[in-house]
């Protein structure tokens, strides 16, 4: 069923007996051409640019428990192409034009909202550095504005600018940043892909994967096994638990990042705003609330929760720009398992196992990227070539020696 | 979480550095290991949900290095050990 305001006012008129379901209850079949293993952000974007734009429908999302219940569910919803290297900036970029369309694409309200994004500046040299970013967003086709402390202050008048160890000097924007309803991306991918034949399996794990002479032909699953010509795992957090049933090593290690959200309080902050002298960022949410984070906890997690010094230190780093939200009050905060890995970016690559594919490595930035993340894994499995924008995403990048560090932190996944 | 120092006694987690997969004592000679042997020390993890044997540096307090054995899936510490013991037993350090 299309969604559009006639059918809301047909519905309305007659009981709203007439929707239907958004997706089917699957069961799984025996074989499918592609099984992608995970049913977050990413995997869901595969499956449904798999279908629209590669025709390939003979295709099953296996999830272990609902549509939503791991980050594409629990993370901050911040977008945004605002990166500095080649291997990311183009690929970012053309995420960002995806979700610019994605809510006619699939007919879905995904509240796509572009209210910007201010990564402020608190020395000389930091505004060196950004405006070295703001240029190869450029570059790449994005948008990015340096604006001085004048400009700033119109738009923010509350952050504090006087700060005595880090002052406030300017900031970086990105317009076309903002923030999106994440598991409403979830739920739209979702429906696309099932109204054009994708099966959705919820409940069902993968336990291990169907090896035939050294080639992978399908997974075992808490539902029986299913076959496939090609396996597609996209399971962000548990990259190293589903990856060790093939016997492989990653340079990715698990970690927990915590979120908050206060209480509801009235339109104060404009888009989204980052600290750039600690780890700190907000927005705030259609509700009212201000939500917010800021450092992974810095230790191996799949504990879905985090510590008390974090949210020490994120508050600490709240605090610092804006006073005012000492006064808000903290309704709730949870954690989620990130896929760090050892330069800070992700894979999208085919792994050294016929009909084994890997996508994972986010870190904790994955929800902004799920839509080209879906097009390029689709591209990849569709084609066996990777996506231009998605080509440097290897597995091999650190044997090659390139690495692809924004940070320039190496080989430490807790300081990416 | 606090950590049990051997020598301290219980501390703030806070109080140390985040080192990584205790593996990371077991460093391959630089002047004779294989590329590979190298690419995998420095990049490979084995990531495991459960038992994980970690470095953790107690840099705001004596500066010791510690091997703690932690579940990552409760964040329950079940063992703390010197890492400098650690070491001497697996003959790498005098
Ligand atoms: C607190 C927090 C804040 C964040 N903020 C942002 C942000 O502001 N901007 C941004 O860009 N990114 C952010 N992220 C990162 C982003 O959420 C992730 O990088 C991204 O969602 C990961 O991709 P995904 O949606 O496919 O992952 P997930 O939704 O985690 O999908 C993986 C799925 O695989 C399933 N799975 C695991 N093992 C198995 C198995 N054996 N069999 C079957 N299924 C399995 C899981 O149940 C899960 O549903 C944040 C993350 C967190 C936790």
């Amino acid at each position: 069923m299309r969604y559009s305001a006639w059918n809301i006012f047909k519905q309305g008129l007659t009981g709203n007996k007439g929707w239907t379901r958004a997706w089917r209850d699957a069961t799984p079949k025996a074989d499918y051409d592609i099984v992608i293993v995970g049913g977050g952000g990413h995997g869901l974007a595969t499956a449904y640019y798999l279908a629209k734009e590669f025709g390939l429908t003979n295709v099953a999302v296996v999830e272990k428990g609902w549509l939503g219940s791991g980050n594409i569910g629990r993370n901050t919803t911040i977008i945004r192409s605002n990166y500095l290297l080649e291997g990311n900036q183009p690929f970012y970029e053309l995420s960002l034009k995806l979700w610019e369309g994605l809510e006619q694409d699939f007919n879905y309200n995904a509240m796509v909202s572009q209210r910007g994004i201010l990564n402020l500046i608190h020395s000389d040299p930091q505004r060196d550095a950004f405006v070295r970013r703001g240029n190869a967003m450029q570059l790449s086709g994005a948008d990015a504005e340096i604006l001085d402390r004048d400009r700033l202050k119109k738009m923010c008048p509350f952050l504090d600018f006087e700060n005595a160890r880090f002052p406030v000097q300017g900031a970086i924007w990105q317009p076309r940043g903002g923030t999106v309803r994440h598991d409403a991306v979830a739920w739209g991918y979702a429906r696309g892909a099932d109204a054009r034949g994708v099966d959705i399996i919820q409940n069902c794990e993968v336990t291990g994967f169907v090896m035939d002479g050294g080639a992978c032909k399908g997974v075992e699953t808490t539902r029986g096994t299913i076959r496939a010509e090609k396996v597609a795992v996209c399971v962000a957090g548990s990259s190293g638990r589903v990856m060790d049933m093939a016997g492989m090593r990653l340079p990715i290690e698990s970690h927990v990042l915590q979120a908050f959200v206060s209480e509801g309080l009235k339109p104060v902050i404009p888009g989204v705003i980052t600290f750039g002298a600690g780890h700190f960022y907000v927005s705030q949410s259609d509700k009212g609330g201000l939500v917010f984070g800021g450092d992974i906890d810095g230790y191996n997690s799949y504990a879905q929760r985090g510590n008390l010094p974090v949210v020490e230190d994120v508050c600490e780093g709240g605090m610092a720009i804006m006073p005012m939200i000492g006064r808000a009050r903290l309704l709730r905060m949870w954690g989620g398992l990130m896929d760090m890995s050892m330069d800070g970016s992700p894979f999208i690559d085919k792994t050294h196992i016929s009909g084994l594919y890997f996508n994972g490595g986010w870190c904790y930035g994955g929800f902004k990227a799920t839509p080209a993340s879906g097009f390029c894994y689709a591209h990849l499995l569709a084609t066996d070539r990777p996506h231009e924008t998605a080509a440097q995403y290897r597995l091999d990048r650190f044997r090659r020696g390139v690495p692809i560090d924004e940070k320039g932190q190496g080989a430490q996944p807790n300081l990416h | 979480m606090i950590i049990p120092h051997p020598l301290l006694g219980p501390r703030d987690a806070a109080e140390f550095v985040y080192k990584g997969d205790a593996t990371l004592i077991d460093r391959p000679d630089g002047l004779t290991a294989s590329d590979d042997e190298m690419h995998d020390y420095a990049y490979l993890r084995d990531n495991p949900a459960g038992r994980h044997r970690e470095l953790w540096y107690h840099e705001q307090g004596d500066r010791s290095w510690l091997v703690v054995t932690r579940d990552t899936r409760t964040h329950e510490i079940l063992k703390v050990e010197l890492a400098r013991d650690v070491a001497r037993a697996a003959g790498r350090a005098r």
